[in-house]
């Protein structure tokens, strides 16, 4: 069936695709997370990341016994190449994959000046590129860091939640790639998944939570000290 | 591409500026139309007659300034080919997508239509009395309508009127909202402030009354006539009332900030501390804001000369507007050059011959002072050439 939409050079439809019956968010185990940048990779090969800028990236937390408030962070290249192993006598260390946290009320999609990023029924924030003025209002508004202006489009870029694939009933590549499954799409309009067990057991949370932008990144076992 | 030099953590996407000095000038012009027009309204609403022989100027120099202001924009836009989507089609919960409005109904409602009415007696006469190519200027000018009788021009004082009290709100608005545009991004701790658009429309005040005080010294010194000192001497007092206001709301935010202490203020007093410290200590607080309020105070304590005065006006005029320009700097560059992590500071590498460029930022701020000069020429804001 994919081969017929892929020598024929259109994108595959969906056809049985609900957007109604979905609203999609992310899972991320901070437990799991082994910084191994197979995510940055993936994304950036499926997206067509260019080079310096990331759609996703992971982070090294490392967090001093005396200073929680200022941890010590490195993202070297977005992670993209996995992180060195260092000897820490103290402290902790772990690691945060990062992405477009898909809020529900989106700073980013607020202020666009004519609404050429928006919120899918599905609930997954995208920008039309053929629309976007690149006024970088969107990239100031948004606290996490996850919009940037495509060096030769001059259009906004962030993650897409690989929207081009959960429309198909995959998952992201970032997901996929994941060798601990640290990462997992989540859809919380289905009864099924299993987000909804894990959040009642598990202590989730998502990040600057005291922005109410409605993130939909939900992290388990984040630290506080995580910016 | 070199890579930006950066200090600690910053989000990986984050280390490159996104708004650049041309965003710094977008408020600065705006600023300059806004304080220029409400310097006007003193005389036509609020009867201040001292400060008349500016009441022209100061509408011509606010016209020059606002057609310039969207210019950085337009550069700045990535595509710049679409920008006209802001009024079709434009997105109500943005600010910048309202701002649009806000600026054609102040250009084409307020400040045209107020300019004309004003003018038109003299756009009348002249379209009669001139010759070549003027002459047909003039005419197009009166827009189809020669009739000067005394109940006519009656009807266009009255209407001009009205047309400056709802202009005060609206320049109030005009820069109100540019202060929204940056107070009302909540990611960002440095513009994120409801004080925002009170600090920035009473600077506006301040640079539009310091322009039009050094544009109506200059122009007289041009033309080699004499400075009503009266004049100077009450827009100079203006100028220390409004800087007193805006000088006390922009302590009133710091002390707040200083005093409440909040996640950011480590990484903001880090900023104040070293990157901006040229900026926004020495040359906005102490060059720009603490020595012009010093030496309009003194002026307002001791008897100088009339001479003395005019000096000590245009080196305060001069320091003002540097201050304002430095203070939207810090706003601007400022509000970027930390991360929203809080754990790391980038620094802002300006071009110099490019698009955003310091070349590009010059010829933006030469550009107003063309138009006004164009302006001048063709409707002459002197007291003495009126028709």
């Amino acid at each position: 069936m994919a081969w017929k939409y892929l020598l024929a050079g259109t994108p595959e439809q969906s056809p049985n695709y609900k957007m109604a019956d979905h609203w999609w968010g992310m899972l991320i185990d901070v437990t799991k997370c082994i910084g191994s940048g197979n995510c940055v990779r993936a994304c950036a090969q499926e997206n067509d990341v260019p080079e310096g800028f990331f759609r996703t990236w992971v982070e090294h937390y490392h967090v001093d016994d005396w200073h929680l408030e200022t941890p010590v962070v490195e993202s070297p290249d977005g992670g993209k190449h996995g992180f060195p192993v260092v000897a820490q006598n103290t402290g902790k260390d772990f690691f945060i994959p990062k992405l477009c946290n898909h809020c529900a009320d989106s700073p980013c999609v607020q202020v666009c000046p004519v609404g050429a990023t928006f919120v899918t029924p599905d609930g997954v924030v995208l920008v039309d590129e053929k629309y976007c003025l690149g006024c970088r209002y969107c990239v100031q508004a948004c606290p996490y860091g996850c919009r940037f202006i495509h060096p030769t489009k001059h259009t906004a870029q962030k993650c897409t939640l690989c929207y081009h694939r959960i429309t198909k009933g995959l998952t992201t590549a970032c997901c996929e790639a994941c060798p601990t499954g640290a990462r997992q799409l989540v859809d919380l309009k289905n009864p099924k998944d299993p987000i909804h067990e894990f959040i009642k057991t598990h202590s989730v949370q998502v990040l600057k939570p005291h922005l109410a932008t409605g993130a939909k990144a939900f992290y388990n076992g984040l630290d506080g000290s995580v910016r | 591409m070199n890579p930006v030099p950066v200090v600690g953590f910053m989000y990986p996407n984050e280390a490159e500026l996104q708004w650049s000095v041309l965003i710094v000038l977008y408020p600065f012009l705006t600023g300059l139309v806004a304080g220029a027009f409400i310097l006007a309204s003193l005389e036509r609403v609020f009867k201040v007659d001292a400060v008349k022989p500016t009441y022209r100027l100061a509408l011509l120099t606010a016209l020059a300034f606002l057609l310039v202001a969207p210019l950085p924009l337009q550069l700045h836009l990535g595509h710049p080919e679409r920008s006209l989507e802001m009024y079709l089609t434009p997105h109500r919960s943005s600010a910048m997508a309202m701002f649009g409005f806000v600026y054609l109904w102040y250009l084409m409602v307020v400040l045209m239509l107020e300019i004309w009415l004003d003018y038109r007696h003299d756009i009348v006469t002249l379209s009669q009395t001139t010759s070549g190519w003027r002459r047909w200027i003039y005419r197009g000018l009166t827009l189809g309508s020669d009739n000067i009788s005394a109940e006519s021009l009656r009807i266009d004082d009255r209407v001009g009127w009205i047309i400056t009290v709802i202009g005060i709100p609206s320049a109030f608005l005009l820069h109100g909202y540019v202060g929204f545009i940056f107070g009302s991004v909540k990611a960002n701790p440095w513009w994120s402030s409801p004080l925002m658009p009170v600090v920035f429309l009473f600077s506006a005040m301040v640079s539009g009354i310091a322009t039009v005080m050094l544009l109506y010294q200059f122009t007289a010194r041009m033309r080699k006539t004499r400075v009503d000192m009266r004049c100077l001497d009450t827009v100079a007092r203006y100028l220390l009332y409004t800087f007193i206001i805006d000088f006390s709301l922009e302590m009133l935010d710091l002390i707040q900030r200083i005093y409440e202490a909040d996640e950011s203020f480590r990484s903001l007093d880090f900023m104040v501390h070293s990157r901006l410290w040229t900026s926004q200590v020495v040359i906005q607080m102490l060059m720009g804001t603490l020595a012009p309020i010093a030496i309009l105070g003194l002026a307002q304590v001791y008897k100088f000369g009339a001479a003395v005065r005019r000096r000590m006006y245009a080196l305060a005029g001069l320091l003002t507007l540097m201050g304002i320009f430095a203070m939207r700097w810090n706003v601007v560059i400022g509000g970027q050059l930390f991360s929203k992590s809080f754990l790391g500071y980038t620094t802002y590498k300006m071009g110099f011959a490019t698009r955003e460029g310091s070349l590009t930022a010059v010829a933006l701020l030469i550009l107003p002072f063309l138009i006004l000069w164009g302006l001048v020429k063709l409707l002459p804001p002197w007291e003495e050439r009126k028709v």
